[in-house]
């Protein structure tokens, strides 16, 4: 069984059709790559998946379960974490509070227990884990800075702890390169990486090709809302449909 | 000498954001910042256009002092200032999003041949002049920022990561737009980009930033065979 | 918590226990009236802390002091049963409004709690139940019992103003560890970002209720402390222009800490209370200050602490600066730091 199953979905907004009957499947343990022009319908894609948005018509299965018509909190609750285009942070929180309210799921206390300091134990553990989550990505030694103070890169270092911290097994992760230089982009990659070996499922939105060639081993074409090819990064390098629409001839 | 920076320093909060820049560059001149991120790039930008004002050193336009003046002001005096992240409006159409950039202008006959002139260029546009700006793809929406931009007829624009977050196609479209508005319409550009290999291969000359000071300048073509270069912005 | 912080707030307590005894009467009856109104913008910061700032808080606060004041006069309970009903008929009717209520946000949330607060309280006016437009009358005062004076009626100034400090202390005792609990923490996170708390599992139309609902509770426990002190309370008392104060006393003071609020609440109403005798400038003398704090600080008085010493460190800098005759220091050294070494090991 694949971890995910998006099954022809379509999705409307009014008369406008930005996803039209979309199928395609993600292994366990897979970079997937998710490409295509500006407007192509990806990022309406993730929000579907994430619950911010119901499809019109078709399913979303995660892990055989049909995730199409809940809300977000409860999605994240079943380990699909979705990651956000430009850097979204809790910007005037610290490095680890914010990592925190990423571990909301593990340690959800109500208003008594948390008045009378009964959640200890579970707020402990929670502050383990935020340390945990800092730790495997070198966010350590900038912990009690704020978010906003951070430099670019460890902004999206550090939004990808806070997605991190829900303990996803499937992770959408929206344009985590855009805007960064060659050496930044290494090392996300190298962090990527690692979140993938820790055994998270990760599903892509790129235009970086450097980025996408490099992570993924497969991918998937979006156009105009419909699936247009899927493949190989080589196979999708050459598919001349691909380079008209997307790539361009060099 | 078209624009002249001489040593600016800037500061936000007492914190040093540019820590003393020179720059020139020529009437119709292609030239280009790159570095990393908070390196200081899109602050000289913002420096140029009068968002912000320089605690320390000059700059130059057409040999006038621009460092005190306010951003219409410099707007006026034809530097136009295309921001990251595609800043248009969205509830209005592309026609008249154009005709908001001559916003300035008094010569109406003037502006009524310019906006033809700006459609001619982006066909695209053209396509789209009565759709809404919020309804058009990123790579038009960037092409409308560019062409709104032209319409207050500038005599220098700086370009704020124009490739950022489009498709790569579009990139390339992008880069030819430039390319023809700078040879075309004999408009300066100042760059700024994070994609260091179209910047370097667009413009004439370079300069690299790291943490607020000049790190590296120098012909663009010899730039790009820069070791240090070719190792952290073009990931070579 | 830090030894100077309980040393400052045991002075503050202190003083406010010392201080009836040096008040004239007037200025009795208006520091149990400040007490109470302390509840009442400490409890709406609550609700500001998701962000959403509502229109009706001082609407709840009404039908604490209606449902504890009838319940006192027509059915005879007691203070001690109806002030905490009071309290819980607030938070319920607050839960029952967050369903049509939090389907809304921001500008539209803030007139729509508008309505539907202007809705209940013109039932008030409307039924006689409620005492139509005169309102609730001959609001029976609380009884205490006192070793060695046996059972107290409680009306007089001084002990109630001793009731109202110790029913208000323990509101904001409870409101302060919730908020610097994991609670706290969450509710600031869906203020910050909505979308991102919801993607880690937030479930936060819970989480505005939560706050919506609490803060409501202590409202409905402030307006039946109100009402059984003054004896008499009607629909106008609990109308917008109440509404409108609150939201200055929360502006001016700052929503960023918790003593913020405070502060504008005790500010404004002893300003408020100088002027007395010029009944005319009050608007005025509000408006410039309100105008004022706009300008210059923003986000309330309680930022002026932090502001000061960004200015006191300015001063430092731009002074060891112009002894060395260098570069400003970079106070910010980390975050102008290349990130290379801190994303994580290759």
């Amino acid at each position: 069984m694949a971890l995910l199953e998006i099954k022809n979905v379509t999705k409307n907004f009014g008369g406008l059709t930005a996803l039209n009957d979309v199928s395609f499947q993600v292994e366990k343990g897979e970079i997937r790559g998710l490409i295509g022009p500006n407007g192509a319908g990806k990022s309406t894609l993730f929000k579907n998946i994430a619950g911010f948005y119901k499809p019109t018509r078709g399913r979303i299965l995660h892990q055989g379960r049909d995730i199409s018509h809940k809300k977000p909190s409860h999605i994240a609750e079943l380990g699909v974490v979705r990651t956000f285009q430009e850097t979204t942070l809790f910007q005037e929180m610290t490095v680890f509070e914010n990592v925190l309210v990423g571990c909301h799921l593990s340690a959800r206390s109500n208003v008594f227990s948390a008045l009378l300091g009964l959640d200890h134990g579970r707020q402990k553990e929670a502050e383990d884990r935020t340390r945990q989550v800092l730790e495997f990505m070198g966010l350590m030694e900038r912990q009690d800075q704020l978010a906003l103070n951070l430099p670019l890169g460890s902004q999206r270092a550090l939004a990808l702890a806070v997605a991190l911290a829900a303990r996803p097994t499937l992770l959408l992760m929206d344009e985590p390169f855009a805007g960064m230089n060659a050496e930044e982009t290494g090392h996300m990659m190298s962090l990527t990486r690692r979140v993938r070996d820790s055994g998270v499922t990760i599903v892509l939105v790129e235009h970086d090709m450097r980025a996408v060639m490099g992570l993924c081993g497969y991918l998937t074409v979006l156009n105009f809302g419909s699936l247009l090819a899927q493949g190989t990064p080589d196979e999708v390098r050459q598919n001349p449909q691909v380079i008209e629409a997307y790539l361009g001839s060099s | 000498m078209l624009l002249e920076i001489q040593d600016i320093q800037v500061h936000y909060n007492k914190v040093a954001a540019l820590k003393g820049i020179s720059l020139k560059v020529e009437e119709g001149d292609m030239i280009t910042l790159i570095g990393s991120n908070g390196a200081g790039k899109s602050t000289t930008l913002r420096t140029i256009s009068g968002l912000v004002h320089p605690s320390v050193g000059q700059i130059r336009f057409k040999g006038q002092r621009i460092d005190r003046l306010s951003p219409d002001k410099v707007l006026k005096l034809g530097i136009a200032h295309v921001p990251e992240g595609r800043r248009i409006f969205p509830g209005l159409t592309a026609i008249e999003n154009l005709r908001l950039g001559a916003f300035i202008r008094k010569d109406k006959q003037a502006v009524e041949r310019d906006l033809e002139r700006v459609l001619d260029h982006f066909p695209r546009l053209r396509e789209r002049a009565h759709q809404l700006a919020s309804t058009m793809s990123g790579g038009e929406q960037q092409m409308l920022s560019i062409g709104r931009a032209l319409m207050s007829k500038p005599k220098l624009l700086l370009l704020d990561e124009p490739s950022l977050g489009l498709a790569p196609v579009i990139v390339k479209h992008i880069k030819e737009i430039i390319g023809e508005v700078n040879r075309e319409h004999g408009v300066a550009v100042v760059l700024v980009e994070q994609n260091a290999e179209l910047a370097l291969d667009l413009s004439r000359y370079g300069y690299v930033l790291e943490t607020g000071s000049i790190a590296i300048e120098g012909e663009a073509k010899g730039l790009m065979g820069n070791e240090h270069v070719r190792r952290a912005y073009l990931g070579l | 918590m830090p030894f100077r912080k309980i040393i400052s707030i045991g002075v503050i307590y202190a003083a406010l226990l010392a201080l009836p005894f040096a008040l004239k009467l007037h200025q009795q009856d208006f520091m149990i009236i400040l007490v109470i109104n302390v509840l009442i913008v400490v409890s709406y910061r609550l609700m500001t802390l998701t962000g959403e700032f509502s229109l009706i808080h001082v609407v709840l606060m009404g039908a604490g002091a209606y449902t504890s004041s009838l319940l006192a006069k027509t059915i005879g309970l007691s203070f001690w049963l109806s002030m905490p009903l009071g309290g819980v008929v607030a938070a319920l009717l607050a839960l029952l409004l967050s369903f049509p209520l939090f389907r809304m946000k921001g500008f539209y949330f803030l007139i729509g709690s508008f309505a539907v607060g202007e809705a209940i309280r013109l039932s008030w006016s409307y039924f006689d139940f409620f005492g139509g437009p005169k309102g609730v009358k001959l609001i029976p005062s609380p009884h205490l019992y006192i070793p060695g004076l046996g059972m107290q009626d409680i009306w007089q100034p001084i002990p109630y103003y001793y009731l109202v400090l110790t029913i208000v202390s323990l509101g904001l005792l409870v409101l302060y560890r919730l908020e610097h609990s994991r609670i706290g923490l969450t509710m600031n996170a869906i203020h910050w970002r909505d979308a991102l708390a919801e993607s880690v599992g937030v479930d936060t139309w819970r989480y505005r209720t939560m706050a919506f609902v609490i803060a409501s509770f202590f409202a409905g426990i402030g307006g039946a402390l109100l009402a059984h002190y003054i004896g008499t309370i009607n629909p106008v008392m609990f109308d917008v222009t109440t509404m409108v104060y609150v939201l200055i006393w929360v502006i001016v003071g700052g929503t960023n800490t918790f003593y913020g609020p405070i502060i504008g609440v005790v500010l404004l109403s002893i300003l408020n209370e100088m002027f007395r005798e010029a009944e005319q400038l009050r608007p005025l003398v509000y408006g410039i200050l309100l105008l004022a704090v706009m300008r210059f600080l923003p986000n309330g008085l309680d930022s002026l602490p932090g502001k000061i010493r960004d200015y006191r460190r300015r001063k430092l800098d731009s002074d060891s600066v112009d002894a060395a005759g260098n570069a400003p220091s970079q106070a910010a050294s980390g975050s102008g730091q290349p990130s290379t070494n801190t994303i994580g090991p290759n």
